[in-house]
């Protein structure tokens, strides 16, 4: 039986991976939505149901393809992003000059939609999605039993976060995406396809959730909901990490997820709690997020 | 027989038919209509167990009792409570007063259940439940306008919590749902593990709705307990099993009881990830000849998808009803539950049964074992029956009834 206080090292240990592990879904998808909101302005709803689309496309991928784990997790991102695209372009763009909100209507209204079609086609109750065989089984720590594929999932969501957070801050293309967030007209005058960037961004941003969403494949439901109820979590993140700042997902999605963990450990009652007190006292303390500049 | 050997109880018995069908023309002239409002999960994770489902099962009810021919014009209306109490009780209320429903059937969720049976009792209409699993529905709140058909929490912690102890599982560890219905399926379930001599040894209430069990089923395995009970439903429930797969706890001997766990439950997880699970139900679709003619005829249109008991349910609540109509010819409720309570209940998916005072619906329970991948013929082909519970032993004797009905 657990104590409150009397946990030993070996436990704690355990739970700090596992809400590092956690960490990384939240910090790929508050990454994906850093991005669309730093250069697009947009606050995306539907990105809860574009990470349910990663999941169902693996799924669809494997069952009426027979297209396995791996390449899913090229392909899934790609067709997701594909389908992002087009809803830049026949929405999205319409609504940049308005506030922020009519975006984020907009990016609700389709979330619902894309829930509702998936949840018309497939039900609620979930679908089955195995581990792929290269990554069953597990090692045995010594404090706790590691699942091979839950480690892949750490090194994976860390090597998109850092590269993505590479190719906007010290690439050729992140210089010119970050101008054109900071003064469109003045970057199109150089030369630049504006408009194209913005829709590639989004397209990029979709395409991150959907890979998180094929990582969570195995291991989660997956259903139509999975993502509507990861998706206010993530809000919080983002609105901790300072909206729009790269770093900032990616360190406070981390963070985030290892606080959570020991939550669970110490009163699991409030670790659905536990990220919005946080946030509460993050934006008293510092409205603009821990890693957001005041504008 | 030929025409001229007519006689005089040959021209009688066609006096007699005449007289009858003209009782049944004037019946067809003056209908008794009928209006079922199937209220449950039709968008949330309750909506393939419950959902159109049920409905149809409504639908088919009325067909399959040939309502028609019998007098009963039969309107079956459906709506979406999502899984909210006050929704489900606004559409109760609107369904009553406004628009001349006379029965509301299914309504999973308990908390919403609860606040139908009363509005039910309120304004003396009736109440056909099969969705919702508190015992409380014949317990402490039970309402003479109510019956409550497929399953309750005092079944599912017999049937599952009682055969686990049974081979050897004495020691337990929950995982609970943070919420009325999560609380009440462990508290039934502790009073069978320690009444059977077995301990309970912790518990951890988990968020509702939860994504990531790994936490609470590390917590699990630490405690050393035999059993990891699942009191929670669902999405929650099919996390928790494909995540202990995954943390090779059930490959170290501790094993999970799903207390709540269902067929739709099990499709989504796979077998691979389902197999050896042990769990109860009161329906099955591959039980036995009736059940399969049924389900086969059910299943196309649900695009191939088998019926949970919670739609056999309702199809039973509905047949016992219409039937109940038919023969008091009126729509009291107080003269239909009188009839539902006094005769003997009968339909294809569940077999005979009766209906308790209470309003509990009595029939036998099943434990199962979820198959193999190499057992299982096919798609749908999941559970192998362990054993049979007597309706007497899976469900609360009138005994230990808190109900008021009962003890008055």
């Amino acid at each position: 039986m657990f104590e409150l206080l009397g946990i030993p090292p070996q436990a704690l240990f355990g739970q700090l991976l596992l809400g590092l592990i956690n960490g990384s879904f939240y910090a790929i998808l508050s990454l994906g939505l850093a991005v669309i909101f730093g250069l697009l302005n947009i606050i995306n709803f539907t990105h809860g149901a574009q990470y349910m689309m990663g999941a169902f496309i693996a799924w669809m991928l494997l069952n009426w393809l027979g297209i396995g784990y791996w390449p899913s997790l090229l392909l899934a991102p790609v067709v997701a992003g594909v389908s992002g695209v087009i809803i830049e372009r026949l929405f999205m763009q319409r609504l940049y000059h308005l506030d922020h909100l009519y975006g984020l209507l907009l990016t609700f209204g389709l979330a619902l939609i894309i829930q509702g079609l998936f949840r018309n086609y497939f039900g609620s109750s979930g679908l089955p999605y195995q581990i792929p065989a290269e990554l069953r089984g597990g090692q045995n720590l010594g404090f706790m039993f590691l699942p091979n594929y839950r480690a892949w999932v750490v090194v994976a969501s860390l090597a998109v976060c850092l590269a993505t957070w590479f190719v906007i801050e010290k690439t050729r293309l992140g210089a010119y995406l970050r101008a054109a967030t900071e003064n469109p007209t003045l970057t199109q005058a150089f030369g630049i396809n504006v408009p194209l960037l913005i829709t590639l961004t989004y397209g990029f941003g979709v395409g991150l959730a959907a890979f998180a969403g094929v990582l969570a494949a195995p291991i989660y439901s997956v259903n139509p909901n999975m993502g509507a109820d990861l998706i206010i979590v993530v809000f919080a993140v983002v609105v901790i990490g300072g909206m729009g700042s790269i770093l900032g997902a990616i360190v406070t999605g981390f963070g985030l997820g290892i606080i959570e963990g020991l939550t669970k450990v110490f009163y699991p009652e409030a670790s659905a709690t536990v990220i919005f007190i946080i946030m509460a006292i993050v934006l008293l303390v510092k409205p603009a997020g821990l890693f957001g500049r005041t504008a | 027989m030929t025409m001229f050997r007519m006689n005089r109880r040959s021209v009688l018995a066609g006096a007699a038919a005449t007289a009858f069908s003209a009782r049944s023309m004037a019946q067809a002239q003056q209908p008794i209509n009928i209006k079922i409002g199937v209220l449950n999960d039709r968008s949330g994770l309750y909506a393939d167990l419950t959902g159109e489902g049920s409905a149809i099962a409504a639908r088919m009810a009325a067909e399959d009792f040939g309502a028609a021919a019998k007098g009963l014009n039969v309107q079956i209306v459906s709506a979406d409570h999502q899984n909210k109490p006050d929704v489900g009780a606004n559409i109760a209320r609107q369904w009553y007063d406004n628009d001349a429903v006379d029965v509301i059937a299914d309504v999973p969720t308990s908390s919403v259940a609860l606040a139908v049976n009363q509005i039910t009792r309120e304004k003396n209409k009736i109440f056909l439940n099969s969705g919702a699993a508190t015992s409380d529905l014949t317990g402490s709140q039970c309402s003479p306008n109510t019956v409550h058909w497929t399953y309750d929490t005092y079944m599912l912690s017999q049937g599952t919590g009682g055969a686990m102890v049974k081979a050897g599982g004495d020691t337990w560890f929950f995982l609970t749902a943070d919420y009325a219905f999560g609380h009440a399926l462990e508290r039934d379930t502790t009073a069978v593990v320690q009444r059977q001599g077995g301990r309970v040894l912790g518990a951890v209430r988990t968020p509702f709705p939860g994504t990531d069990f790994s936490s609470f089923l590390l917590q699990a395995q630490a405690s050393r307990a035999k059993v990891i009970g699942l009191a929670n439903a669902g999405g929650d429930t099919v996390n928790s099993i494909k995540q202990a797969a995954e943390f090779g706890i059930t490959a170290g001997g501790q094993k999970l009881a799903g207390l709540l766990v269902f067929v739709n439950d099990v499709h989504a997880l796979g077998l691979q990830t389902a197999q050896g699970l042990v769990l109860t139900e009161t329906f099955y679709w591959d039980l036995n000849d009736s059940t399969r003619a049924w389900s086969r005829r059910f299943a196309p249109q649900r695009a191939g998808n088998m019926p949970s008991m919670v739609q056999a349910g309702v199809y039973g609540s509905v047949l016992h009803y219409l039937k109940a109509v038919a023969a008091t010819r009126s729509k009291d409720a107080a003269q239909a539950m009188t009839w539902m309570k006094g005769n003997e209940t009968d339909d294809p998916l569940f077999g005979k049964g009766t209906v308790r005072a209470d309003g509990r619906k009595l029939h036998p329970a099943y434990l199962f074992e979820v198959k193999k991948p190499s057992e299982s013929k096919g798609p749908w082909d999941y559970y192998k029956l362990l054993a049979t519970l007597p309706a007497e032993e899976a469900f609360r004797p009138l005994s230990a009834n808190a109900c008021p009905l009962v003890r008055a």
